[in-house]
């Protein structure tokens, strides 16, 4: 192995860095649904030939597939161990989230990069596939109680051998989705990424050296161990705990702790989740690899100048015990994972904060809240809308929280109102930030959102929701207060109702001229609320973000009569 | 002709004696917090009879500006109910991906944003009419509560704008000046977010806007000038003062359009038609591309983290690489450049204005890459070399085991690389071979890094204008009038009714003409170009379909259902490979373009009059690699046509420093650009 300097290694950082965001701009460009090419839920990067372990991934795709792809990478590895065969032009493909992480929608395609005939490193795509089959459309199922009742799986096959595509899995992939074109379409662009990533390594190694490259992908996983202890020299060795809770699992009404214990020793770390809830009966169960990705995000959130690289994860000790909502083994269902990774993100935040209160936000509304609304038309053509909805992000010391922003595990963007009443039947007869739903402090959490959307069709509609924190809310920081919780209704003959599990629920019938109505979290506040500035307290009431009554009940009435 | 760009530190004047064919160039510093001043100042440096001046064209970064600084006005919105918070909800995006931190402020205070009972559906129908004395009430609240400007933003007004039509002409009935902006008069396309933010951003800008376009009209009439007042728009088009004053957004981009429309005819002049552009800035470098002599537009920018702007506008890319960014090493032990700035105040180290970190510039500075002198800018007597040096050394230097020298290097190679990214950004991610295209660095830092991005991206040659510091007063006078439109169709191709296609097509034919008509300029010719955004049902980015349209007398003859056909498979397959079978095509937005071609100029009245040889002013070392050069100084405007100076040498003219490397040479062209590629038959 040849040795680099280090102004070497800064431009190849930046070289490679380009490379993987690339494969994600081809992907986003090319995608047929909207969930990949909008919503940017799709990540790529390279990949150690030996270990799987991340070598330099992509800026622009889902937070979460950072840290979790290199568990894909690891199947592939042993698949091709196990076969024993592995050739220049292979291409696997899979989605079984046991084995990969996060939910059977991602479809995973993993292709060793081969130099002169020998193994270089992994390139690899994930994409959030439209519809894999299952039971329900677009595959949140929030009754599952295995995985096939979620979607179809895909163990880690060959899709191509040496370079020649087998038709066949095409063939199987397409009569299993409801929507056989944007499969295709989405397969297209996550082929094409790949193809280009190898076009780039090509030009690279050509320029520089398969040494200087190889020596410079070994450089930056030490680069990134050393970036993270010294990270975690500088917080202070200690041990803390936090406890924070799901509202049931869809199934049994019933909590579900997630528990987690931060250790901190000089330049190590140990994030112990022994004492949450073992796995459920429902689809909020995540497999291992999720876990440990899901412990990077948070970590990476925390210090956001780290980089993509699988050295990050060196001095950190992810302990899971068996038999765990965290550690969830096939065939149980995970198709509700983000809700879990959303809250284990959460108490990790709790613990860092009570050892660092001033570099750490407060929790975000902690949900994704999956709700899609489906139906005939009156010529007979189904349309099912789907989409995620937004929440207020933590306080800060620095700031208040943001209002109305996307979840820490996604970067997607909320499709415009007039696109979805254009494509469905439907009507936003609000579409507004929610007041008095921001986490009270010296700074105040952001809003969460009010979203009622009436019913246009004659035919009605039914609709699901997959959705949490409406039992337990999002919680402040030193001192800081909690953020109102997830409240869903729905119209029924002129009265309103809840669901019995709070925010998850499947087929509730909408006739024309009905809504629902979604009120998601706001962000948890920051510092005490005595701390508050008067005039930003007096201000938030000029502006009808939080009423007067809440005001004084919250902060005391030394707000009133403040000049603005 | 006139044109004058007012940029943060100078403005820079291009004048063009149409009766003679010469041009003459001027720089004054801008003026503050008026640049009116300095804006007429410029001019009657150059032309001291405005009486004689036909045209003069602004390019303005005082929209770029007044958004970047929130200093636009205070303004209301009056909107659909339930719709209140449209502007601040943004598209549920946050500014940065990692940490989660930050807030967001819109531009419009939720005081001020009332709502009204009104509602149409998608399909154009109107659910609930508009509630017109809810209308009024509004408006005369905002006014009294003292917003200078009002926006109209009602949902699905681009499929009906009868609601918005009604609203916008009871509130005009009464409030008091012309500052009234409705959503469907400023961007009648699907997308409220995008389309409100895009008119809220019109009305903010409009009182300050017009207002300063206006000071500047009255002061050159004032000065007896009788001719056309126009102002560059983000397209790359101009229009007259009195549309920018109506349509102020468009102006967003200005100054940079401008810059790049001069790149591209300056390349095209010189027999590049393939160009890549480069104008480094104190904390950005922003690059354009331009294929076979064309520009290309992006549909929105983002001016800042919630602050859509909608219009069409030229292509530039920016990356946080600029003269003032900062280099730092981090914990990891790797060299970064940015995204941090010293900006241009205080600037560099060596600038001596308090900055103890080291940039970009330092490193130039301490290489003796920049004479330390005589600096640019002319704030100053002398830049501190040696500060600049003891920042590097200890900065960069001691934390890498570095020499001051290796440190300075460092720097260079590290920024250069990140600039060279952004080249392929541009270029190889976009299906364009770098290899075939030009680099054309302006402003005043760009060509010192003109070499680096030859031997980084594979460029053939760096061209770089004859004065790289006023391309942007150059694109002014020479930009075309241009008007954009877009009306949102969203329909089936199959389902479509091309009669209401063409009627449409000919509603903007009929206004952008007008708008020719009444312009006092003169046009070589007239241009309509129309495109569609098409894509399959069930896909969510469209593509741009140029469509063949006949256009006679005025009058537009539509195209058939299959040529639309013809032309949308032919750009799917071009960008993604291949079709869809059974695929089913969908028509978004009609787009059209109507534009004046103005007269261009001959550029070889700014070539170079001397025919004596040239001789270097003197010598200085200049660090290259690992060695210290004797580099020959010469005086750049003084070189005569044909000359070749093999590097190493440095080209020096008042607002910009040319680098030429070892191995490399500078080659003076017919039109006085310096043409630098690898030197012919060794050095």
């Amino acid at each position: 192995m040849s040795t680099i300097d280090s102004i070497t290694l800064s431009v190849l950082a930046g070289r490679m860095e380009q490379i993987a965001d690339e494969m994600d701009a081809t992907l986003f460009r090319a995608a047929f649904n909207p969930i990949i090419a909008e919503a940017h839920d799709a990540s790529h990067g390279l990949y150690h030939a030996q270990s799987g372990g991340t070598l330099v991934q992509g800026k622009s795709g889902l937070p979460i597939f950072v840290g979790v792809m290199s568990f894909a990478v690891q199947a592939v590895i042993e698949k091709a161990a196990k076969d024993g065969d592995l050739a220049d032009g292979d291409i696997f493909i899979f989605n079984d989230a046991h084995i990969g992480g996060t939910h059977l929608s991602d479809m995973r395609l993993v292709r060793p990069y081969f130099r002169n005939g020998k193994l270089f490193c992994y390139l690899a795509s994930v994409g959030h596939w439209h519809d894999v089959g299952g039971a329900v459309p677009g595959n949140y199922n929030p009754a599952a109680t295995d995985v096939f009742q979620e979607a179809f799986v895909l163990p880690p096959v060959r899709l191509a051998r040496a370079g020649v595509v087998n038709q066949d899995i095409i063939d199987i992939l397409l009569r299993n989705t409801r929507l056989p074109q944007s499969a295709m379409g989405d397969l297209n662009g996550q082929l094409g990424a790949l193809d280009l990533g190898q076009r780039r390594m090509d030009e690279l190694l050509d320029e520089y050296g398969d040494g200087t490259i190889s020596a410079a992908l070994d450089a930056l996983g030490d680069r990134a161990e050393t970036l993270m202890r010294s990270e975690l020299s500088s917080l202070p060795d200690g041990t803390w705990e936090a406890r924070d809770f799901l509202d049931n699992d869809g199934i049994v009404d019933e909590p579900l702790a997630i528990n987690v214990k931060l250790s901190i020793k000089g330049d190590r770390m140990v994030l112990d989740f022994t004492g949450s809830a073992p796995q459920c009966a429902g689809p909020v169960n995540i497999a291992l690899p999720t876990t440990v990705a899901t412990a990077y995000v948070a970590v990476k959130h925390i210090f956001p100048l780290l980089p993509a690289n699988a050295g990050v994860m060196r001095p950190i000790e992810v302990i899971v015990p068996e038999d765990s909502v965290l550690s969830a083994e096939f065939p149980a269902p995970t198709g509700g994972y983000t809700e879990t990774i959303l809250r284990m993100i959460d108490v990790i935040f709790s613990t860092f904060a009570q050892a660092v209160p001033d570099r750490i936000v407060a929790n975000a509304y902690g949900t994704i809240n999956a709700l899609s609304i489906a139906g005939k038309r009156s010529n007979g053509q189904p349309w099912v809308m789907f989409s995620f909805y937004g929440g207020g992000h933590g306080a800060s010391i620095e700031s208040d929280g943001l209002n109305h922003g996307n979840a820490p595990i996604s970067t997607a963007t909320i499709p415009p109102m007039e696109i979805l009443e254009a494509a469905y039947p439907v009507m936003f007869r609000t579409w507004a930030l929610r007041p008095d739903s921001a986490g009270p402090g010296r700074r105040r959490g952001g809003l969460g959102a009010v979203y009622e959307i009436e019913v246009l069709e004659e035919n009605g509609a039914e609709a699901f929701l997959f959705g949490e924190r409406g039992r337990f809310a999002p919680k402040g920081i030193a001192e800081g207060q909690e953020a109102a919780m997830n409240v869903f209704s729905y119209e029924n003959d002129g009265a309103w109702s809840h669901p019995p599990l709070s925010s998850k629920m499947r087929g509730i019938l909408l006739k024309q001229g009905e809504a629902v109505r979604l009120e998601t979290p706001g962000g948890g506040g920051y510092g005490p609320v005595e701390a508050r500035d008067t005039s930003a307290i007096a201000l938030d009431v000029a502006r009808d973000l939080i009423s007067a009554e809440q005001a004084d009940m919250t902060y005391g009435s030394g707000w009133r009569g403040v000049a603005l | 002709m006139v044109g004058v760009d007012v940029g943060g530190t100078f403005t820079d004047i291009f004048v063009l004696n149409e009766t003679d064919g010469t041009a003459h160039v001027g720089k004054v510093p801008t003026s503050r917090p008026d640049q009116s001043s300095g804006f007429l100042a410029s001019i009657t440096g150059l032309v001291p009879d405005m009486g004689d001046i036909a045209v003069v064209v602004h390019g303005t970064t005082a929209g770029t500006n007044a958004l970047l600084e929130r200093k636009g006005a205070r303004i209301g919105v009056i909107c659909t109910q339930g719709l209140r918070d449209v502007l601040e909800m943004r598209r549920r995006d946050r500014p940065r991906t990692w940490g989660l931190r930050g807030e967001f402020e819109p531009i419009v205070d939720r005081r001020d944003r009332l709502e009204v009972p009104e509602r149409t559906l998608a399909d154009g129908s109107i659910r609930t009419a508009v509630d017109l004395d809810a209308v009024r009430k509004a408006a005369e609240q905002l006014r009294e509560e003292g917003c200078a400007a009002v926006a109209i933003l009602f949902a699905n007004a681009y499929a009906n704008t009868e609601n918005e039509d009604l609203a916008v002409k009871a509130v005009r009935d009464i409030w008091p000046d012309e500052h009234v902006s409705c959503s469907s008069e400023i961007l009648p396309e699907i997308r409220e977010f995008e389309r409100f933010s895009t008119t809220a951003l019109n009305a903010y800008l409009q009182p300050e806007i017009s207002g300063y376009l206006g000071r500047l009209e009255d002061a050159l009439t004032k000065g007896g000038f009788d001719g056309e007042f126009m102002v560059v728009q983000s397209n790359g088009g101009v229009m007259d003062a009195q549309t920018a004053c109506h349509l102020p957004v468009r102006t967003a981009l200005s100054g940079p359009a401008a810059g790049v429309i001069a790149a591209a005819y300056i390349a095209g002049s010189a027999g590049y038609d393939n160009v890549i552009t480069g104008d480094m800035g104190g904390t950005s470098f922003d690059v354009s591309l331009i294929a076979e002599g064309k520009s290309m537009l992006a549909p929105q920018t983002s001016i800042d983290f919630g602050m859509v702007v909608r219009t069409p506008m030229i292509e530039i890319t920016t990356i946080g690489a600029g003269g003032g960014s900062i280099a730092w090493v981090d914990k990891g032990g790797l060299l970064n450049i940015g995204p941090q700035s010293a900006g241009s105040d205080p600037g560099p180290v060596a600038y001596g204005f308090g900055n103890d970190r080291p940039t970009v510039t330092d490193a130039n500075i301490v290489l003796g890459r920049i004479d330390p002198e005589n600096p640019i800018g002319g704030k100053l007597e002398r830049l501190d070399v040696e500060a600049a040096g003891r920042a590097i050394e200890a900065h960069v230097g001691t934390p890498l085991g570095l020499s001051r020298i290796e440190a300075a290097e460092a720097i260079l190679r590290v920024a250069n690389s990140r600039m060279a990214g952004a080249l392929r950004l541009v270029s190889v991610e976009r299906g364009f071979d770098p290899k075939r295209f030009a680099f054309m660095p302006f402003g005043g830092g760009g060509a010192l890094h003109a070499g680096a991005m030859l031997a980084e991206v594979g460029i053939a040659r760096a061209v770089i204008p004859r004065y790289p510091g006023v391309t942007s007063a150059l694109g002014s006078v020479i930009a075309d009038m241009r008007q954009d439109f877009v009306r949102t169709v969203n329909v089936l191709l199959s389902a479509l009714d091309a009669d209401h296609l063409c009627d449409i097509m000919q509603g903007h034919i009929d206004d952008g003409l007008a708008m020719l008509d009444a312009a006092k300029t003169k046009f070589d010719a007239r241009e309509t170009t129309f495109e569609l955004d098409m894509a399959y049902i069930g896909q969510t980015h469209t593509l741009s379909v140029p469509i063949p349209v006949a256009v006679k007398d005025g009058r537009a003859r539509p195209p058939t259902r299959d040529q639309i056909a013809e032309a949308f498979d032919e750009v799917y397959a071009q960008t993604f490979g291949r079709l869809l079978p059974n695929g089913i095509r969908r028509i978004l937005n009609l787009r059209s373009a109507i534009t004046g071609k103005r007269p261009k100029f001959d550029l070889t009245t700014l070539a170079p009059k001397n025919t004596n040889p040239a001789k270097p002013k003197h010598t200085r070392k200049v660090h290259f690699g690992d060695a210290w050069f004797d580099t020959a100084i010469y005086d750049r405007l003084e070189l005569p046509v044909d000359t070749i100076i093999k590097g190493p040498a440095i080209l020096e003219q008042p607002d910009t420093t040319v680098l030429i490397e070892p191995g490399l040479q500078g080659r003076v062209d017919h039109l006085g650009n310096t043409i630098v590629e690898k030197t012919k038959g060794g050095s």
